[in-house]
C-alpha cells in the first residue's frame, strides 16, 4: 500500500514538473493561486477526521481543520478566477471585435482569429 | 458491494486529479487559463462530494460530526470568499501566504488527529508520513503567517536576526527530527507536542531573518511545503486524491522557487540562511551617487516619449508600492493612440511574488500580449527609442554583467541597450542590493525625479499638450 502510494506521489511530481514548467511567467501569480486552491483538497482529509471524531478534542481539531481547508479551497478558486478575468488581449469591452496588436499575433487566441491591427483606445 | 462502492470513489478521485492536471495545463496560455481554473474547481467539487459519500457509506460519523463539518465549511468558506472578493491585487502575496498557512495547518491537524485516534499503534509506513506531515505542516503554518505579516507591514520587512540564530535553527530541526524519531519508536502524545512546538518555532525563526525583497522565493518555497504536507496527509489517511494534488502543488512551488532564486542570482540555502542586504559582504561598486547624473523635466521627457516610434516600459516594485499601475497604463494608452509601439518588460522578480507585476498591470487593463518576459524583450531594447524605467533598480543595473559586485551574474533587463533611457525615481537612493546603479550615470540616461504616481500623471498631461 505504501509503495503504491509512493509511486503515485513520485509520478505526480513528474507530471507536475512537466505541466507547470510550460506556464509563462505572465501567469505565475494565478498559477500559484491555482496551486493553492488545489491543495485545498486537504478538505477531504479534514472531513474524514471529522467523521471519526467522537470527543470534544476531536471535534475541535476537526472543526479547525475543516474551516482552514474550506477557506483555502473557496478563497483559492475565487481569487484565481478574479485574477484571470483581468487578463485580456484588449481592453475594449466587446472582446470578440477587439483586434490584437502586432505583438498579439505571436500568441494566437484559442477561438477568435485576430486581424492584425490596432484597436482604438 | 462495498468493493464496488470503493472502486467508484477511487475512480472519482482519479477523475478529480485529472481535472487538476488539465486545469494546470490550461494555465499555459492566458486565453485558456480561466477555463483551466473552472475545470480544476469541478474536480474539487467532485472530490469533496465523493468524500462526503464515502463518509456516509462508512456510517461512523455522528450528528455532531456533520455539524462540525457544516460549521467549518460555513465559517472557513465564508472567510475565504470574503477575502478573495475584497483583497487588493497589491495584497495578493499576503493572501496566498494566508492560504498556504491554513492549507499547511489543516494538513498538520489531519495527521495529529489521526495519530491521536490510533494512539500511535501503527506501522512505520504510517508513522513516518504522519511525522513528516506534522513537521512540514507546522513549519508552513507559522512560517506563512510570519511571511504574511511581513508583506502586510505588520512585522518589519527587514531581516530580523540575532547572533547564533543559525545554530538555534539547526537545534530546532534536530529537536523536531530527533524527538520525531523517538515518537516513531515509542509513541507518546507529549513527545508529539514537543515536535509540533519545535516545528512551529522553526517556521518563525526561518522566515524572520529573510528580507522583504526575498519574499517571492519564500512564498514559493512555503507553497511547495504546503503541497508536500498535503501529500503526506494523503499517505496518512490513505487518500490518492490528496497525494496527487499535494505532489502537483509541491512540484509547482518547487519550480517557482528555483525560477525566483535564479532570477535573483541566489541559491536557496543562501536565502534561507538570511542576512542578504544586512550589510555583510557588500562592496560598493564603482561610481559616486550624484556624479554625472542628468535630470530631465516632465515636458522634455514627454517630447521624447511622444515622438518615439518604440517605447519599452520597465516597471518595478516601486511602481506597485506607489499604486501607479493605472497611471502608467493611461500614459501607455495615450502613447499608443499616437502610434507609438509600447510594450512592458517584466523582470521575473518584479513584485512581491512570482508574476505579481503582470497581475497588477492586467488589473490596470494593460492587454497581456504587451507584457513581455525578460528573455523575449531583451533583444528588443537595441531597437527601442526610449526605455522608461519606473521603480525598478537592481534588475536594470549593468554592473551585474561584470564580476565583483553584489549583483554579479544576476539576470538583468538590457535597458542600457536602448537609444535613450528615462528613469522615474524619487531620489538617487540605492536598490535592495545597496549598490549604485550604473544605468543612472550612463550618458544616455535622464533622471526624472518624482514620485511614480505624480511623475506619470505629469508626463501624461505633458504628452496631451503636444500635437500629434
Amino acid at each position: 500500500m505504501l509503495l503504491t502510494d509512493f509511486i503515485i506521489f513520485v509520478l505526480s511530481l513528474w507530471v507536475g514538473f512537466e505541466v507547470i514548467s510550460k506556464v509563462p511567467a505572465t501567469l505565475h501569480t494565478p498559477l500559484m493561486s491555482a496551486a493553492n486552491s488545489i491543495h485545498g483538497i486537504v478538505l477531504a482529509g479534514a472531513m474524514v477526521i471529522a467523521a471519526t471524531a467522537h470527543n470534544v478534542v476531536g471535534y475541535i481539531l476537526a472543526f479547525v481543520a475543516v474551516a482552514f481547508a474550506a477557506m483555502n479551497v473557496v478563497g483559492g478558486y475565487v481569487v484565481t478566477g478574479r485574477m484571470l478575468k483581468m487578463f485580456r488581449r484588449r481592453a475594449t469591452p466587446p472582446a470578440v471585435t477587439a483586434a490584437a496588436g502586432t505583438a498579439g499575433a505571436a500568441r494566437p487566441a484559442a477561438a477568435v482569429p485576430s486581424p492584425n491591427g490596432k484597436a482604438t483606445a | 458491494m462495498s468493493g464496488t462502492f470503493n472502486t467508484v470513489i477511487q475512480l472519482v478521485y482519479v477523475a478529480a486529479a485529472s481535472c487538476f492536471i488539465l486545469g494546470l495545463h490550461l494555465m499555459n496560455n492566458p486565453a485558456t487559463a480561466r477555463r483551466g481554473n473552472q475545470i480544476s474547481a469541478v474536480g474539487m467539487i467532485a472530490a469533496v462530494a465523493a468524500t462526503a459519500a464515502l463518509i456516509i457509506h462508512l456510517g461512523v460519523i455522528s450528528v455532531t460530526g456533520w455539524i462540525v463539518i457544516a460549521a467549518g465549511v460555513l465559517v472557513g468558506g465564508g472567510l475565504g470568499l470574503y477575502t478573495a472578493r475584497t483583497v487588493k491585487m497589491t495584497a495578493m502575496p499576503q493572501l496566498v501566504s494566508i492560504f498556504n498557512a491554513v492549507g499547511g495547518g489543516a494538513a498538520a491537524l489531519v495527521a495529529i488527529r489521526d495519530y491521536m485516534t490510533l494512539g500511535g499503534s501503527v506501522a512505520a509506513s504510517t508513522s513516518v508520513p504522519t511525522l513528516l506531515d506534522v513537521i512540514i505542516g507546522s513549519v508552513t503554518f507559522s512560517g506563512s503567517i510570519i511571511a504574511a505579516g511581513k508583506l502586510q507591514g505588520l512585522i518589519t520587512s527587514a531581516p530580523v536576526s540575532f547572533p547564533g540564530a543559525r545554530i538555534v535553527n539547526l537545534l530546532l530541526i534536530a529537536v523536531a527530527v530527533g524527538v520525531g524519531g523517538y515518537v516513531i519508536a515509542a509513541p507518546s502524545l507529549i513527545q508529539l507536542g514537543v515536535v509540533i512546538a519545535a516545528a512551529l518555532i522553526f517556521g518563525v525563526s526561518m522566515v524572520m531573518p529573510i528580507g522583504g525583497a526575498d519574499m517571492p522565493v519564500v512564498i514559493s518555497l512555503l507553497n511547495a511545503f504546503t503541497g508536500t504536507a498535503v501529500a503526506m496527509a494523503g499517505f496518512v489517511i490513505n487518500n490518492t486524491a490528496l497525494i496527487i494534488a499535494g505532489a502537483l502543488v509541491g512540484a509547482s512551488g518547487g519550480i517557482l522557487t528555483k525560477l525566483m532564486a535564479d532570477a535573483m542570482n541566489r541559491s536557496i540555502p543562501n536565502i534561507m540562511l538570511g542576512g542578504f542586504g544586512s550589510g555583510d559582504a557588500i562592496v560598493a561598486a564603482a561610481g559616486v551617487a550624484g556624479a554625472g547624473v542628468q535630470s530631465i523635466a516632465a515636458d522634455d521627457a514627454a517630447i521624447q516619449l511622444a515622438y518615439a516610434s518604440k517605447v519599452i516600459i520597465v516597471p518595478g516594485y516601486g511602481l506597485a508600492a506607489a499604486q501607479a499601475q493605472h497611471e502608467v497604463a493611461a500614459l501607455a494608452d495615450l502613447l499608443e493612440s499616437r502610434g507609438v509601439d509600447v510594450s512592458y518588460a517584466i523582470h521575473p522578480v518584479a513584485g512581491r511574488m512570482p508574476g505579481h507585476m503582470n497581475v497588477l498591470l492586467a488589473e490596470a487593463n494593460v492587454p497581456y500580449p504587451l507584457l513581455k518576459e525578460m528573455d523575449d524583450i531583451n533583444p528588443e531594447f537595441a531597437r527601442t527609442d526610449v526605455a522608461l524605467v519606473i521603480g525598478a533598480n537592481d534588475v536594470t543595473n549593468p554592473a551585474a554583467r561584470r564580476p565583483g559586485t553584489a549583483i554579479s551574474g544576476m539576470p538583468i533587463l538590457d535597458v542600457d541597450h536602448a537609444k535613450s533611457i528615462i528613469v522615474i525615481k524619487r531620489s538617487m537612493g540605492h536598490g535592495y542590493a545597496g549598490i549604485d546603479n550604473e544605468l543612472y550615470t550612463d550618458p544616455k540616461t535622464a533622471m526624472f525625479f518624482a514620485d511614480a504616481k505624480k511623475g506619470l500623471a505629469e508626463l501624461t498631461a505633458a504628452v496631451k499638450t503636444l500635437v500629434a
